[in-house]
């Protein structure tokens, strides 16, 4: 565990909608720290159709989602954001002081003056694959990433996907593992083709196997696997030995933790009023598609408005007393100054 | 307007009007057909509109492409004529089709 991270404003979820708070809390002195448990920024526009173009931006006819993302880096860039990637925000506890302490699965822990949840549909988590019975071997014999190689050492390893990760970690585990069985519905890969021409080339040597099919059924005990079923491939019904699985299913969006930090839910969003887009805790705001008021749209747009009227909401949390001006980018030397640019 | 049938998997029928260039996923929806849940809207991201194609159909639909291919892998018991209903537009030559929806969605 490393020192603690003092920052004004702790932003969980880096989606388009946190990028967009980095901005106006910027233009209001406010310091961000971005945290989100993809690797990337962008959130749902990122993760789940980057290629696919959005006609519902003010200004932007058309532009890929992406894009927008890349736009957005670029216009929060002047007010230099902190962004913590890989990481779920599991705690969120409210100090004597007035701020708040929020901590990561890592057990980083970070102290801010106001909490931004800008979580989206909740916190992208691995997918479980649709095995009857999984469940049991999660955490003792199934996992869905990789965080020590060791964990996997002279195990029999089953491996399923097809992406890149898939990929990346039968080659990377099978000089580390007893076995490696790499399973995939089908002999075309999403993977890179040289990591797949590299597995098919280790299949050659017999230091792998790789099966056409899926997985329908595990067996072991108390929550050490056994065995795995592998069905719909050229050879019928087989069995492999299998004491350690990973499966590659992809992702899907989770409330997560934000359940547990005791703000009044509403079908698993978070309701704001709509002049401050404060949740039950004062001091806590909610924006974007995480949270709930009457006549809620889940669009970009919407967000963008939110983030808004919340910073001037923040602001006066943080700065109580002080005067806030009304100002407009193109006519205010005072914002064009923070944006670095001159008039 | 062309007709299509989906039957869900306890064996309802849901035979709908079907507008052409609508997407077959979008009238499971609209028809509110149970088992469709088409997380993503549409953009072929989530695989949660994954439908069995009748037999009697699979060659009029056609087969999936790449992306919609890559997208099966998240599917659930994916069988030859598997595709995601978002990425099946619909036409005059669909007037009749039948699909299946699977016992679950991933
Ligand atoms: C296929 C598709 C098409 C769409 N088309 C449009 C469109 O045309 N126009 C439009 O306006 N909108 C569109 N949307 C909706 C739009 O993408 C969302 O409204 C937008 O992404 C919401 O932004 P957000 O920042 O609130 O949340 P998100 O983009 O969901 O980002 C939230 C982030 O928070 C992270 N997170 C959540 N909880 C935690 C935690 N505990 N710890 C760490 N990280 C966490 C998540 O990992 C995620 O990265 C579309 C959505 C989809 C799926
Ligand atoms: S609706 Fe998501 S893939 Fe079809």
């Amino acid at each position: 565990m490393t020192g603690i991270i003092s920052t004004d404003v702790l932003i969980v979820g880096a989606g388009p909608v946190g990028l967009f708070a980095v901005f106006e809390l910027g233009l209001l002195d406010l310091k961000c720290h971005l945290i989100d448990i993809l690797d990337k920024p962008g959130g749902q526009c990122a993760e789940l159709y980057p290629e696919k173009p959005i006609y519902d931006i003010p200004g932007w006819p058309s532009i890929s989602a992406q894009g927008l993302v890349d736009k957005l880096l670029e216009q929060v860039e002047p007010f230099k954001p902190d962004f913590t990637y890989n990481r779920m925000v599991s705690s969120l506890e409210k100090l004597d002081d007035g701020g708040f302490r929020v901590t990561t699965d890592e057990n980083e822990v970070f102290e801010a003056k106001v909490v931004v949840i800008a979580a989206g549909g909740g916190s992208f988590q691995p997918k479980r694959p649709p095995i009857p019975g999984i469940e049991a071997y999660e955490g003792t014999s199934v996992f869905y990433s990789v965080r020590r190689m060791e964990d996997f050492r002279d195990h029999d390893l089953v491996i399923v996907g097809g992406g890149d990760s898939a990929l990346d970690w039968t080659l990377n585990l099978q000089p580390v593992a007893k076995s490696v069985t790499l399973v995939h519905r089908r002999p075309e890969f999403r993977a890179a083709p040289d990591s797949v021409n590299k597995m098919y080339a280790m299949q050659e040597m017999k230091q792998l196997e790789f099966r056409v099919g899926q997985v329908t059924g595990l067996t072991g005990a108390d929550g050490q696997l056994a065995s795995a079923t592998i069905k719909g491939g050229p050879d019928g019904d087989i069995e492999v030995p299998c004491t350690r699985m990973l499966p590659f299913f992809g992702l899907t969006m989770k409330l997560g933790p934000i359940a547990e930090w005791g703000l009044n839910l509403h079908e698993n969003l978070i309701p704001v009023d709509t002049e401050k887009f404060q949740t039950s805790v004062p001091g806590i705001f909610a924006v974007g598609d995480i949270n709930w008021y009457p006549g809620k749209l889940k669009l970009i747009l919407s967000g963008f408005h939110e983030v808004a009227l919340m910073a001037q909401a923040a602001k006066r949390v943080v700065s109580p007393g002080e005067r806030i001006v009304f100002q407009y980018t193109t006519s205010s030397t005072s914002l064009q100054k923070k944006l670095g640019v001159s008039g | 307007m062309t007709k299509l049938t989906f039957i869900a998997h306890d064996g309802t029928h849901f035979d709908v009007d079907a507008e052409n260039g609508s997407t077959v996923m979008e009238n499971a929806i609209r028809n509110a057909v149970p088992g469709i849940e088409a997380e993503c809207g549409g953009a072929c991201a989530c695989a949660t509109c994954h439908v069995y194609v009748d037999e009697a159909w699979t060659a009029e639909v056609g087969e999936p492409e790449a992306m919609e291919e890559d997208m099966l892998d998240f599917a659930y018991e994916v069988q030859p004529n598997s595709r995601l209903s978002c990425q099946i537009k619909v036409r005059d030559a669909l007037d009749g089709l039948i699909v299946r929806v699977p016992e679950r969605q991933g």
